[in-house]
């Protein structure tokens, strides 16, 4: 190989160092915060042991950026907020000022170029979120779309502190879950076993790690058509899509049978209660682009009366804890369903062992 | 252009407050100087309004790589490239943000260069992962943005069966509820396994997250197979003058009902005359009163980590938590540090040997019990990691007496 098309060889370096990029006045008074406030939805307000202030405005942003968004993102920290951003885990931007009489004209460009203030505190902030049709190889559904037409709806949430505590909302595209746990998580749930090409099985599958990966040994190798196939017992089968990455040519995903579930009371946090895993409340919703308007309803109702039910600090979590699953049904009017009783391994420990019923 | 794909449902979500990733395309569409990215984007919105009107996505992976590496770019090639042309190899590169996320604009302006010379245009901060998401490069150009960026510090995630990029809080950056230096913590131990992040050669990924606090905003305990919380083990701070403060801001009343009475372990007494008392030998560190009354109330000063492993969402066994593996370790000295590199090395070691393909490191602990596990990192066993002892009888219990003595023996030597 000559020498002008020999391969570059790559410099290792991993991660960069976080202190070039932080904020001047963050990098001053690392590790010496003393208290903080929210002045207004959108804004937090730290103050550091030696009584410096710092202003940060939150921004809601569509997440999938394009070039032009993010060079004016650029340039209103450039013109507004001393050149330096950070980006929250749910892909807020956010802009830090040492001045407050910067805060105002800070937010008025940033709503004026179409970005949306707020995710404070005991808001609906911005929703984590996959790839969907966009990107991925194994989607049941877009994920930017419907995070788009949600928070069209729940944008007043986002702007203002109306909710008991604040809310997490995620979204997945398929059983995996990649958005994670979330105070209300809506994912897509398979009603229908894989489609088997069995044309294709046997060269484009590794069989046996594919019957590995079955959460409940339904898959086994099988002949069919006289080539090397794999063959599921649809009894068995609980349409989990797990065969589907390492097995293209068993098709789970379906315009038809890939529905929407949705999930609550998943909260990562250890304030007051150990974090929780989401429960499944809702499931057969339509997958219905462009703007799942179904299952926006569904969430819409569930904030409504977790807003208007739930004391302060409450999460979601806590919330249905204090007032019980019979009356999250009642109130949501969801219905309960012998789908809602859990059977995987573990299960007996989430039923009632006890006479505590509420009347 | 070649023919500009119509998409009808896709316009659909041009309407509404929110802002529009589908407007953003369009830009790149319509208004960037470069034909390439022009077509690009025509033909990705050809393609996604495609998958909106059958319900199906069209992407399929493959094997791209850059020199030297196996892993940090996510191959996608369209199933339907005959009618969607221009981006056929639609690849993503996925790059180490660094500790915290905290960028100049200067430095992401160079990304945006670097991209719009290489790639579609599209870029993400972040992806669940951590990553930020190059999203839409041809196998060709993959390589030489990689170079470009490469050269000026951005370095390639993990992706596949390897360590996966790391996560961390704003913490001591912006937060008085920080107990650890994040920064710190966070490049220790994605830059001792770099290796690990570049060539997949694990059973399956292994996430590590880094949370200042128990408020755990980085999702660390669910999220990653070896979470690091930041905590304390002296006395909370408390500031009785802010305590009144709040007490004459918001009334009695209310500290009682969201302060004292939601402490899950009863270990606050507001007292007659309106100061507070913490019962800190009960106190978990939970953060609530802190989070209420972040003014009156501050962590203490012997701080250090809690360390929690083997959380995952659901594939295979179902999800699982991170459980308490360290209850507490202090990090200040260089030994601290690299000590939690060792224990992390250690676990990373012990997987790498006994986990089976797509295990992750909590399902092997379920599959051989957490005993063995601690046996096998060299980890005595602590109370601090139950929330209850066992409740069934059908154990064998040879060694009861043998055990016993150790635990008095450790207590002696403490």
């Amino acid at each position: 190989m000559s020498e002008n098309t020999k391969p570059r060889s790559p410099t290792e370096s991993g991660c960069p160092d976080g202190f070039q990029y932080m904020h001047p006045l963050m990098r001053k008074n690392y590790g010496n915060w003393d208290h903080h406030d929210h002045p207004r939805p959108g804004v937090l307000k730290h103050v550091s042991k030696d009584g410096e202030p710092i202003w940060t405005v939150k921004c809601a942003t569509q997440r999938i950026l394009d070039t032009f968004s993010l060079r004016t993102l650029c340039d209103i920290g450039d013109n507004f907020a001393d050149g330096h951003v950070h980006f929250t885990m749910r892909s807020n931007i956010e802009y830090m000022v040492a001045d407050e009489a910067k805060v105002q004209p800070l937010i008025e460009e940033i709503e004026k170029n179409g970005f949306i203030v707020g995710g404070t505190a005991a808001s609906v902030s911005s929703i984590s979120h996959t790839q969907g049709w966009l990107h991925c190889d194994i989607p049941g559904t877009d994920a930017s779309g419907v995070v788009k037409s949600m928070m069209d709806e729940l944008i007043d949430e986002f702007k203002n502190h109306n909710m008991p505590n604040r809310v997490h909302i995620t979204t997945s595209c398929c059983q995996i879950n990649c958005g994670g746990q979330g105070d209300i998580a809506i994912n897509v749930q398979h009603t229908k076993p894989p489609k088997i090409d069995h044309d294709l099985v046997g060269n484009a599958c590794e069989r046996p790690s594919v019957v590995a990966r079955c959460p409940v040994a339904a898959i086994r190798p099988a002949v069919v058509n006289g080539k090397p196939s794999l063959e599921v017992d649809e009894k068995k089968c609980i349409c989990c899509g797990a065969c589907f990455p390492p097995c293209p040519p068993m098709q789970i995903n379906d315009a038809e049978h890939t529905k929407l579930a949705i999930w609550v009371g998943g909260n990562h946090s250890n304030a007051r209660s150990k974090p929780t895993f989401q429960k499944l409340v809702a499931a057969g919703i339509p997958n219905n682009p462009p703007r799942w308007p179904e299952a926006t309803a569904i969430v819409k109702k569930i904030l409504k009366c977790y807003k208007e039910d739930g004391r302060p600090w409450e999460r979601m979590n806590d919330w249905i804890e204090r007032i019980g699953w019979p009356a999250f049904f009642e109130q949501t009017g969801l219905p309960f369903t012998k789908f809602h009783l859990d059977n995987w391994r573990g299960a007996r420990n989430s039923l009632n062992a006890s006479n505590h019923v509420r009347f | 252009m070649a023919e500009q794909f119509k998409t009808p449902m896709l316009d659909e979500l041009e309407k509404g407050p929110w802002p529009s990733f589908i407007s953003g395309f369009k830009r790149l569409r319509d208004d960037h100087p470069d034909k390439r990215i022009n077509e690009t984007a025509n033909s990705l919105l050809g393609q996604l309004e495609h998958s909106y009107e059958t319900r199906k996505g069209y992407w399929k992976g493959g094997t791209v790589s850059v020199f030297g590496y196996g892993s940090g770019i996510i191959p996608r090639f369209s199933e339907v490239a005959d009618t969607f042309v221009a981006s056929k190899e639609f690849h993503t590169v996925r790059v180490q943000p660094p500790a915290g996320n905290h960028y100049t604009t200067d430095m992401l302006r160079t990304l945006c260069d670097s991209w719009e010379k290489y790639g579609s245009g599209l870029i993400t901060f972040h992806g669940q992962t951590g990553n930020i998401m190059f999203i839409g490069v041809d196998t060709e150009n993959t390589q030489k943005f990689f170079d470009e960026i490469n050269e000026y510090g951005w370095d390639l995630g993990g992706a596949g069966p390897c360590v996966r990029t790391g996560m961390s809080c704003m913490g001591a950056a912006r937060c008085e509820m920080s107990c650890a230096d994040e920064q710190q913590i966070h490049l220790r131990l994605m830059n001792n396994f770099t290796d690990d992040v570049h060539r997949p050669a694990l059973p399956y990924k292994f996430k590590f997250k880094v949370s200042g606090c128990g408020n755990d905003c980085q999702n660390a305990i669910e999220r990653s197979d070896m979470a690091i919380l930041g905590t304390w083990r002296d006395d909370m701070k408390v500031n009785q003058t802010e305590v009144k403060n709040y007490i004459n801001k918001k009334s009695r009343q209310y500290v009682i009902d969201n302060v004292t009475t939601r402490c899950p372990t009863n270990a606050l007494t507001l007292n007659d005359d309106d100061t507070l008392t913490v019962d800190n030998k009960n106190c978990v560190r939970c953060m609530h009163c802190l989070n209420v009354m972040n003014k009156a109330l501050s962590p203490g000063d012997d701080k250090g980590v809690t360390i929690c492993i083997g959380g995952k969402r659901t594939l295979k066994i179902g999800d699982l938590m991170g459980t308490v593996v360290i209850p507490f370790k202090k990090l200040e000295t260089e030994e601290d540090y690299e000590s939690l590199v060792e224990f992390a090395e250690d676990i990373i070691d012990f997987w790498a040997e006994n986990g089976l393909e797509h295990e992750r490191t909590g399902e092997m602990i379920e599959r051989i019990g957490i005993a063995n596990f601690l046996d096998a990192i060299g980890v005595e066993v602590d109370p601090n990691m139950i929330n209850h002892p066992r409740q069934s009888s059908y154990v064998r219990l040879d060694e009861w007496d043998a055990e016993a003595q150790k635990w008095f023996e450790r207590k002696k030597a403490a």
